[in-house]
């Protein structure tokens, strides 16, 4: 039977179950200084004051700082920004933004002309990625923290399953990713409902409704009505409980492979199932017709990740 | 009349009213309707795998394909899963699950073209050392819970047997049975605890989910009671994609590589899958292109979530095509369960060496797996299921406890009534072929309580 709370006791209930994920997954050890990825969003916003708060009330003792990405999107991230940055100060936490523009030499509305409406998306989600890890390693800290909630995993399950992704089926539920690398990720809304998330205001982004994603999202919302605890269900499922899935390691980080196809007019570099390799392309009359933009000395050699 | 014009003609038509010209117009635009409704993209005009000129009615491989071609790559596609996974013995006696639908009616067709082969075979072999496997088909009728007027029933129960005494090689038997038979074999009690379980059930996928699981139940008492060896279902990569979506939606994500393998021996009598590999709409076609006759009329509409999965599905098909493949492939990639594979007792004599790496290697005394499965849906239970049933086990006062725990969490979810004294009286209705089990397991449970009861310690000691 689903329980009603009034609004203070929803507040307590709903902090409450964010601080157990944290404690029972030990996210954070004391002492950890921690990047909140801000996109201004709603969820991003929930998070940055829930841990704050957990953090103060609960003496988590970190230190949290609050990293912004600027895709250039105008219209739209302009705006968003605007809101992170009313989130510094009324949170009192330092807050670094980092663009596209200063990373790669484009800026998402420079790619969006070059390469249309298809495949955006996929350059803004891998830059973004780097761009946050980019990011943290300027901030200098220990782990970075999404807001990243029940229905965007139950989501990308599915995606996975759709797309046959099984690398990243098996990778998709867990709750701290990354422990490898530098810099582990970690989701402590991974079981809060996106109808829980207070402060929900929905500004898709103005290139998205091509996104795939969205195909899922609204049979996810259909299947909550019907069944609310699907949601979970569905991130259940997705949890790695078999051997025998194998995970392939890309030899080359997927942000230069893109990148290097946008500055050499190869845009679909890549882009999908094609293993594309910075310098691979056997065509020589599809060589750059567009001069090198200039390079960030944040890009360049930095071995192999997993993405 | 028709047959007459078309011979003096030679088919090619001698006038406008000319029937066979006409049929065979008629024929090609039938075709070509039905291949607009499987929304092929780039569809080439001709054949591009005979060459022979012949008018393309659908798409494999990216190659536009004629009727005789398409109805090849089929055959082809379901011969290869029966012979690469060694489904059908000689020896077998195969019961065919047949539901009247497209898919079911394929199956049912080419494995009677392939026992028709092999009867030629045998025919003119010299030796004749080896039999011709047997064909039964089973119809589970389902209308004691259809509200359709009884006459329309018998029409489409009669329709079924039609369409089965109509194959040219009769088969062994065909079986008619009522899904109430599972609870009783007294009809009108059979009826009477079907309809109340049902009526318990509050979940409409719970529901759906439940006729399914005793689906399955009443097909494994017809193979028991009549002696097959194999049931053959026409599960197509359609239904398997929709399953794999749904079963995800219910957390059943540990479970689901063991419902979409070609081979499946976790129940009494195995289970095998011939047209995995085949689409719906394929399947479709071809029964409109060889006019074989379906009979859905019995079919009752879905609700819940298998139904939103299944809009879901169609949505993405229209999307792409070729998404239900990789819909399963994925789920193929995930890690089978031990009973995904025959044994190999048995097949060693007629078994190819190619095929031997297929089979388990395990002796026949041992049992084949290890895995403890629901009581009703026969899913395999994950850590956490097998946790929650070790510790019911040590703490179980009652039989009904037992009972529940022997339930995955998606039935206990979705099929169980809530509250105890309705579980009870629930599982007082079930088949006898699932709650004998539990019986047994929990009366040795008790005679082991009874033998060490002196020993245990109460909760509530303290060791003073």
């Amino acid at each position: 039977m689903p329980l009603t709370f009034s609004v203070e006791c929803f507040y307590i209930v709903f902090e409450d179950e964010i601080h157990q994920t944290i404690v029972e997954n030990n996210l954070f050890k004391p002492g950890d200084r921690v990047a909140i990825g801000a996109s201004g969003g709603k969820d991003s916003t929930v998070l940055a004051y829930v841990l704050s708060e957990l953090n103060h009330r609960h003496k988590y003792c970190l230190d949290l700082f609050l990293l912004s990405v600027d895709e250039g999107i105008t219209g739209y991230r302009d705006d968003s920004l605007e809101t992170v940055k009313r989130n510094e100060i009324q949170y009192g936490l330092p807050l670094k933004i980092i663009s596209y523009k200063d990373l790669y030499g484009w800026t998402m509305d420079d790619i969006v002309k070059a390469i249309g409406l298809k495949n955006n998306c996929t350059f803004c989600g891998v830059f973004r990625r780097q761009a946050l890890d980019r990011g943290a390693a300027l901030l200098k800290v220990d782990k970075i923290v999404t807001g990243h909630n029940a229905d965007d995993i139950a989501e990308t399950v599915l995606l996975n399953i759709l797309r046959g992704d099984i690398a990243r089926l098996s990778r998709c539920t867990f709750i701290t990713t990354g422990e490898d690398g530098p810099i582990p990720r970690c989701k402590p809304f991974k079981y809060t409902y996106e109808k829980e998330i207070l402060d929900y205001f929905s500004t898709e982004c103005i290139y998205s409704p091509n996104a795939y994603r969205g195909f899922a999202r609204e049979f996810i919302k259909d299947l909550e009505r019907m069944r609310p605890r699907a949601i979970l269900d569905i991130i259940k499922s997705g949890s790695p409980q078999q051997q025998g899935c194998q995970s392939k390691e890309h030899k080359l980080c997927k942000a230069c492979v893109l990148l290097d196809g946008l500055n050499r007019g190869l845009p679909k570099l890549g882009v999908g199932r094609t293993k594309g390799v910075a310098g691979g392309d056997s065509d020589c009359e599809q060589q750059a017709k567009r001069p090198e933009r200039s390079r960030s000395s944040l890009q360049g050699k930095h071995g192999n990740i997993d993405f | 009349m028709a047959a007459a014009a078309a011979s003096s003609c030679g088919g090619a038509g001698c006038g406008p009213h000319c029937s066979s010209s006409a049929s065979a117009a008629a024929v090609e635009d039938a075709a070509a309707a039905a291949a607009e409704k499987v929304g092929r993209l780039s569809l080439s005009r001709e054949c591009g795998k005979c060459g022979g000129g012949a008018a393309a009615v659908a798409v494999a491989g990216g190659l536009g394909l004629c009727g005789e071609c398409f109805r090849a790559n089929l055959l082809g596609k379901f011969k290869l899963a029966v012979t690469s996974n060694a489904m059908v013995r000689p020896t077998d006696s195969v019961l065919l699950a047949f539901s009247g639908g497209p898919a079911s009616r394929v199956a049912l067709q080419f494995i009677h073209e392939m026992r028709c082969k092999a009867i030629e075979s045998w025919d003119v072999s010299n030796s004749q050392a080896l039999p011709v496997f047997g064909v039964g088909v089973a119809f589970v009728d389902e209308s004691v819970l259809c509200s359709k007027p009884r006459d329309e029933i018998e029409m489409a129960i009669e329709d079924i047997r039609s369409i089965v005494s109509s194959l040219s090689t009769g088969v062994k038997a065909m079986h008619i049975v009522r899904l109430e038979d599972v609870f009783s074999t007294e009809s009108e009690d059979g009826e009477r605890r079907l309809r109340e379980a049902v009526d318990m059930i509050g979940d409409d996928t719970g529901r759906e989910d439940f006729l399914r699981c005793l689906r399955m139940l009443s097909l494994q008492k017809i193979a028991m009671e009549n002696g097959y060896a194999k049931i053959m279902l026409g599960s197509c990569a359609s239904a398997i994609a929709c399953h794999v979506l749904s079963a995800t939606v219910k957390g059943q994500g540990y479970s689901l590589p063991a419902d979409v393998q070609y081979v499946d021996t976790r129940w009494e009598i195995p289970v095998v899958l011939p047209l995995r590999d085949c689409l719906a709409q394929e399947l479709t076609l071809l029964c409109e292109l060889d006019s074989l006759k379906t009979q859905q009329h019995l079919d009752r509409p879905s609700n819940g979530i298998n139904s939103l999965v299944a809009s879901f599905i169609k949505r993405l098909r229209e999307e792409n095509p070729s998404r239900e493949h990789t819909i399963v492939r994925t789920a193929q990639k995930l890690k089978p369960f031990s009973f995904n594979k025959f044994s190999a007792d048995g097949y060693h004599d007629f078994l190819p060496s190619r095929l031997r790496p297929k089979f388990q290697k395990v002796d026949s005394d041992e049992s084949t797996f290890s895995e403890i499965l629901c009581l009703m849906c026969g899913s395999p239970f994950s850590e956490s299921e097998l946790q929650n049933l070790e510790s019911t086990k040590h703490k179980a006062q009652k039989k009904i406890d037992l009972y529940t725990a022997h339930c995955c969490q998606s039935c206990y979810f979705q099929i169980l009534p809530a509250g105890e004294n309705l579980n009870e009286h629930f599982f007082s209705l079930l088949p006898k072929l699932w709650t004998g089990k539990m019986d047994t397991i929990s009366d040795s449970h008790s005679l082991l309580r009874d033998q060490i009861e002196e020993y245990l310690l109460e909760e509530n000691d303290d060791g003073n």
